[in-house]
């Protein structure tokens, strides 16, 4: 991987390195610019483009209103006439509000309008649980975007990968739905980042550690409470396969397959609720393929219950899959099934 | 392929800018006829949507246009599309389904886009296009490429919160986009009496601080001097104009339209406001063109859509193979 060929071992929080990509994509072409609600002097409600506005001007790093539906809508025509916009909106629920433009309009236009034109945009916002801001700020709505053909969807989990997917995504003629957990804006991640503007191309899974007991697919956040599972279990001797798709569309299976016709266990892992999800896309193509005569367990999949996100501290905390509930979901295929 | 040979100006100023401005109404109501006709003969799928009627307004607002510059159509598009210069003939060829129909068969009646002349695609979606025009407008600016955009709609669509976002978004960076707003009094079945509070559309630029302007729609000439004078604001750095042309749909909504909501009395009475007649009355007296220069003109029109109708009838159909590669732009290396 490239990411590995850092020698600098600099650490960053994940707003910096996403802050980092654009900061570099910026500055290698002039027609990428990046608009949304209080993205300039305010530096976005997330700090991830702190700074931007001073460094490249109010014509680059645009402010806008609170207006979702008309940022994105201008996006999609700027993108259509020659541009290559990026555009926060502050919190991914927020993305209700310009559905139409997302849905409608910037998948559809490649394929609907035969292909004249297209839509180089990348939509950047926050997703994700754990903050106490209750239902309307917190949800995990990868599966929305990830069900809907003409939208790429990219679903960071660490620094490193964030910024080589946002350069590709921003190199990417398509429009990409890009979701950042805001848990992981502040937090550095185990890989360094490397300096230059090397890519990370979009549609490609990544194995994150290997081990031959019990495959684990997550997604987002939930990667990072799987290799904390993965750490404490390998002490015990099991061992485990982290696999993280990185781009949940496309979506690129062959590394699950690989895995799952090694160990024979899978568990998949994510925040949003297990009803129509994204992981049950993951356990239908490992069912339909010839993997699953490999499977020695039957798939366990955990989710976040079917529920609004609640908003006090514990009910919060049950909403959704915590490390305990891997741990526990892990041994017990391991040690159930052998 | 024809070539794309527009002639900006007003329809009044030679012979040949009139020539063209009655060409181009012609074309329309021409191509709607035979939209109407291949549907009555079971030759066209899906739905349609006419705009018999509504010519003056898409041709006027065109008249004003440069080649360079931008516009967004909506589900009633055929117009707008035909007066920014579109080949007849992919055009047809894409309402029946064939290969080379602007969108391959993909996207139909409600979907064409025409990158040579601008057209950035009609919409399915109520409103779906005003946003999208007040980016291309945005873009306009950042590269300081001059162009003016020009988001076609109804009224129907000023209701969408889409057409408020993008107003305001469009007066607080005075973009380069004119808001060609075609009254043709229902939205469907809703008609504007019951869907306003207010008489004068384009007064909802107020609360923007958008100048707006009413003009006769059905007045090809009242329609582009508006629009000349919306476009020179817009291209001199003075922002976004809201023109509301009032006109009048003859046809239903769509095909499965029975006409409920409205009278015959009602049709007929709009059906004396004519633009095409409209501007043959105002061309017989500035005496531009001649009765024999006119009926030329119209059997032009006639000529043309029916070679693009044999043209597109002939053409090979679209296949399904390759839909799943059609999706996503392929990423260059």
């Amino acid at each position: 991987m490239s990411e590995k060929s850092d020698t600098n071992n600099r650490m960053l929080t994940m707003a910096e390195s996403l802050r980092e990509a654009m900061t570099i994509a910026m500055t290698e072409r002039d027609d990428v610019f990046l608009m949304g609600e209080d993205v300039g002097i305010y530096g976005g409600a997330f700090g991830v483009s702190s700074e931007m506005q001073n460094k490249f001007g109010e014509e680059r790093v645009i402010d806008t209103p609170i207006s979702e539906l008309g940022i994105v809508g201008a996006a999609v025509g700027a993108a259509l006439a020659g541009m290559r916009p990026i555009v926060e909106i502050q919190f991914s629920d927020f993305t209700a509000q310009a559905m139409d433009q997302i849905a409608n309009q910037a998948a559809k236009i490649h394929f609907m309008l035969g292909g004249a034109l297209h839509v180089p945009l990348v939509l950047r916002t926050p997703q994700g649980s754990g903050t106490g801001a209750a239902a309307q700020h917190s949800q995990v709505l990868e599966t929305w975007f990830a069900n809907i053909p003409g939208l790429k969807v990219v679903v960071p989990s660490n620094p490193a990968d964030a910024k080589g997917l946002l350069l590709s995504a921003i190199d990417d003629p398509n429009p990409v739905i890009f979701l950042e957990h805001k848990l992981l804006y502040k937090f550095p991640g185990r890989d360094a980042v490397p300096e230059g503007s090397e890519r990370i191309p979009l549609g490609v899974s990544k194995v994150v550690r290997r081990g031959s007991d019990l495959t684990i697919v997550a997604t987002g956040i939930m990667v990072n409470k799987s290799w904390d599972v993965a750490e404490k279990l390998a002490a015990e001797g099991i061992n485990i396969t982290l696999i993280d798709p990185r781009t949940i569309s496309p979506l690129d299976m062959e590394p699950i397959h690989e895995s799952v016709r090694e160990t024979g266990r899978l568990l998949v892992v994510q925040e949003g609720p297990s009803h129509g999800g994204f992981i049950n896309e993951v356990i239908a193509r490992v069912s339909e393929s010839p993997t699953f005569g490999s499977l020695i367990a039957p798939i366990k999949r955990l989710a976040g219950m079917n529920i609004p996100i609640p908003y006090a501290p514990q009910l919060e905390r049950a909403a959704v899959p915590q490390v305990e509930d891997i741990e526990v979901a892990a041994r017990e295929i391991v040690k159930n099934w052998r | 392929m024809t070539t794309i040979q527009l002639l900006k100006g007003h329809p009044l100023s030679s012979k040949e800018h009139a020539t063209h401005a009655l060409l181009y109404m012609w074309k329309v109501r021409k191509f709607e006829e035979a939209v109407k006709d291949l549907f009555g003969r079971g030759m066209m799928h899906g739905t349609m949507h006419l705009s018999i009627g509504q010519e003056a307004s898409a041709t006027g607002m065109c008249l004003a246009l440069d080649l360079a510059d931008q516009i967004t159509s909506t589900h009633r598009g055929h117009g707008h599309c035909i007066a920014k210069g579109a080949d007849l003939t992919r055009m047809i060829a894409e309402l029946l389904g064939k290969k080379i129909g602007y969108c391959g068969g993909r996207g139909g009646s409600m979907h064409i886009a025409d990158v040579e002349t601008g057209n950035l695609g009609a919409n399915g979606v109520v409103g779906g296009g005003i946003p999208i025009a007040v980016g291309a407008a945005l873009a306009s600016k950042l590269q300081k490429k001059g162009t003016v955009a020009v988001s076609f709609f109804g009224d129907g669509a000023m209701n969408e919160g889409a057409f408020h976002e993008a107003a305001n978004l469009a007066a607080i960076w005075k973009l380069p986009v004119i808001f060609f707003c075609e009254n043709n009094h229902y939205g469907m079945s809703s008609s504007t009496d019951k869907a306003f509070a207010i008489h004068k559309l384009s007064d909802r630029g107020l609360g923007y601080g958008i100048p707006g302007v009413t003009v006769d729609g059905n007045n090809v000439v009242e329609v582009y001097e508006a629009a000349e004078a919306a476009v020179a604001r817009a291209k001199s750095g003075g922002g976004p104009t809201i023109i509301e042309a009032v006109t009048y749909r003859w046809e239903g909504h769509s095909r499965s339209d029975k006409n409920l909501y409205r009278t015959k009395e009602e049709i007929e009475e709009w059906k004396h406001k004519d633009p095409i007649p409209k501007f043959i009355s105002i061309l017989h007296e500035k005496n531009l063109l001649s009765q024999v220069e006119i009926d030329a003109i119209q059997q032009q029109a006639y000529d043309e859509i029916m070679h693009a109708v044999n043209e597109a009838v002939k053409a090979e159909s679209a296949e399904p193979s390759g839909l799943l590669d059609a999706v996503f732009k392929k990423v260059s290396a």
